[in-house]
């Protein structure tokens, strides 16, 4: 009895269910490895998941210094799953969080190396500019009945042709390293101020991203469980007639919604690009960051505080790659676990489910045997 | 203008090809956004059977054993979504993204430990070269180059529109995506026929993913995907309104648009606008978006798509 409560709390049900879904992911992760090269796999797998701690040999100051860069790499990733988790809760798939990340970009570095703006108005230009190309894709939503992911897919590539127009130009482009300028030698002042520097080693690159980044995680969770406002949102996702029927405007919210979930997209690469720490270059294809924020949505089981924990652990998996001996693997093994990670996640709300379902732990084990749910139990026990 | 109808017969049956599997699928109640995945494995597979044939092979050796590597290895990949959709209930959405970043993450994976393994440690690209593959491909009517894909393409429409709308199967497929427990009702195998439309789609899917690399290149760089084609074929689909015949006129009308991006160059007064090659790569997604909004309102999409089948449900 004392158990089956145990397993209904929904904290509990999401943590198991994400921490089995990493775990699995880095055990294919090991086999791949396994296949690839199997003298070398369990090195391998060490080498991505020691990370930068092996520089814990060298001195304080330098793990430190890593430490700070990887947590500035992780706060792009984890605001896009914030992004897609605040879309998704109000019933949107945002897949357009790639797009609007895009356009983030743009913003970012047009407005802070060919216009020389101050940092707080380059910031303001990239929130600006991804809920602009969210309200497009609200728009095509509301007004047209597009599906939100066709148009938002579809969004995604024009802004990255975009990009690359606007970003390609000299104003922009460093045509000799065909990357974009250093922010910091055109306009130091585009430049976002640090943060506890001197704490991580003097890392230039640790900024106030970092704290406007959990700020935001707690918004975003007292918006959607405290207010009105987030509650519209959630009714308006669960059934939009009934939503429409007790006087909700469904349109407005789902134009709202996607401008919002834009928003913080597009702020996800400002507070990336105006650290300095990125360039941009031409590309062939949309950024991964707003896709890898869908595996870090549903990995921290929807929740805005669980996205940061689990952007945490992607982003130590993605950077865990590129420590691999490049003799034997590549670096790319890391993305790969990474989307195996997210397939598995599907399986997780099913695992949800079954959990939750009434007396479905009681009554019988046999009635829809599965899989995942029977060994996240082993793992329990 | 010969090169502008080379490029539009091939993208037209790459995204005819797409589009039906996404429409068989779709119809059976699954919808598909895993195409772009499908794709990418199926032109993996097909280029590698390329790349590896020996150089003897007959020309029909090499086509045949190409285009079934790719079927396979589309049908293979689709399961990822016909098992976690069907019989656990997934988000239909999310899988489908997940088999995109899977595919494109292990065919870079695969083609450079592929290449590492091929060439002793001194290639690391992500690129195979398939010239010979893709000369197989080639025959000539007058002066317009074309390919087998487009006939082989040709051949796949017709079997599809007939056996859409003549068989009992079909009929039965697009029962289960529009009210699967009426189906269920009168005998019919709803995960079965789920199964099936998957199962179609992931054959059509990875035979378009071949001819996309391998028709007008012949050399693929495999970190870039198919770079957005198997999301143009579900514009397609949607514009199409779920209906072969439709489908495959709608397909014409996109690839001709995305071929302008390949060949405005050769067109005088298109090159003479004082408009970058860029642009002309937005231009399908833009038509396509447009499109949809005039489209949408009056969608006839099949009623149970993307809803897990629920016995119980009433």
């Amino acid at each position: 009895m004392e158990k089956t409560s145990f397993f209904k709390r929904p904290a509990v049900q999401t943590l198991l269910a994400s921490v089995l879904c990493a775990i699995l992911g880095i055990i294919l992760g090991y086999i791949i490895l396994c296949f690839m090269n199997a003298e070398h796999a369990g090195e391998g797998m060490a080498a991505i998941l020691t990370n930068f701690f092996k520089y814990r040999i060298a001195s304080t100051n330098t793990l430190m210094k890593y430490m700070g860069s990887f947590l500035v790499k992780s706060v792009p990733v984890i605001l896009c799953a914030e992004a897609i988790l605040f879309a998704y809760k109000a019933g949107l798939f945002n897949i357009g969080v790639a797009g609007q990340y895009t356009v983030g970009i743009i913003a970012a570095l047009y407005t802070s190396l060919a216009l020389g703006w101050h940092w707080s108005l380059c910031l303001l230009a990239t929130i600006v500019a991804g809920a602009v190309w969210g309200f497009i894709a609200g728009c095509f939503k509301a007004f047209f009945n597009v599906n939100e992911v066709i148009a938002g897919i579809m969004l995604n590539w024009i802004g990255l042709y975009i990009c690359n127009i606007i970003l390609g130009g000299e104003k922009c482009m460093n045509q000799s390293k065909s990357e974009t300028f250093e922010i910091s030698d055109l306009n130091p002042a585009g430049l976002l101020p640090g943060f506890l520097q001197d704490v991580f080693g003097g890392n230039q690159y640790m900024t106030i991203a970092i704290p406007i980044t959990i700020i935001i995680a707690i918004v975003i969770l007292v918006v959607l469980n405290k207010t009105t406002f987030g509650y519209e949102l959630k009714a308006t996702g669960h059934n939009k007639e009934a939503a429409k029927y007790s006087g909700m405007n469904a349109k407005r919210n789902i134009i709202l919604t996607l401008v919002i979930s834009g928003a913080i997209a597009g702020m996800a690469a400002g507070l990336y690009y105006l650290t300095g720490v990125e360039h941009f270059k031409i590309s062939s294809s949309v950024p991964g960051m707003g896709f890898n924020g869908i595996a870090v949505a549903f990995l921290g089981g929807l929740h805005p505080i669980g996205a940061i924990i689990a952007g945490l652990f992607v982003e130590y998996i993605t950077l865990g790659g590129q420590y691999l001996n490049t003799n034997y693997y590549n670096p790319q093994v890391a993305d790969l676990m990474i989307s195996i990670i997210i397939y598995l996640c599907g399986f997780v709300l099913f695992f949800r489910t079954i959990l939750n379902r009434p007396g479905k732990v009681k009554v019988n084990a046999n009635a829809e045997p599965n899989k995942t749910a029977k060994k996240a139990e082993e793992k329990e026990v | 203008m010969v090169l502008l109808i080379q490029y539009t017969l091939i993208f037209s049956a790459v995204l005819i090809l797409v589009a039906l599997g996404g429409m068989f699928s779709e119809r059976s109640g699954i919808i598909n956004l895993g195409l772009e995945g499908i794709m990418v494995f199926g032109a993996m597979a097909g280029a590698m059977v390329m790349v590896l044939l020996p150089s003897d092979a007959s020309k029909f050796t090499i086509i045949a054993l190409t285009l079934l590597a790719a079927a396979v290895a589309g049908m293979v990949s689709s399961l990822l979504i016909a098992v976690a959709c069907i019989n656990f209930k997934a988000d239909q959405t999310l899988i489908g993204t997940a088999l995109n970043m899977l595919a494109t993450a292990s065919a870079t994976v695969i083609i450079k430990g592929f290449n590492t393994a091929r060439s002793g440690g001194t290639d690391f690209s992500a690129k195979l070269d398939y010239v010979r593959g893709h000369n197989a491909f080639m025959f000539n009517i007058g002066s317009l180059q074309l390919s087998w894909f487009i006939v082989v393409a040709a051949v796949l429409l017709v079997i599809a529109i007939v056996f859409f709308y003549k068989t009992k199967l079909a009929l039965r497929i697009r029962a289960c995506g529009e009210h699967p427990q009426a189906a269920d009702s009168v005998g019919i195998n709803v995960y079965a026929m789920r199964y099936i439309g998957v199962l179609m789609s992931g054959f059509l899917g990875g035979l378009g993913g071949i001819i996309y690399i391998a028709a007008a290149n012949s050399t693929w760089h495999f970190d870039y995907g198919v770079a957005g084609a198997g999301f143009l074929a579900l514009a397609v689909m949607i514009f199409g309104q779920w209906k072969p015949e439709r489908i495959a006129w709608s397909a014409v009308l996109f690839a001709l648009f995305r071929s302008l991006s390949n060949v405005y160059m050769g067109i005088g007064f298109l090159h003479a606008l004082p408009i970058s090659g860029t642009v002309y790569n937005m231009f399908p997604y833009i038509v396509s978006l447009i499109v949809l909004a005039f489209t949408s309102q009056n969608s006839r999409a099949p009623k149970a798509e993307g809803i897990p089948y629920d016995k119980g449900a009433r």
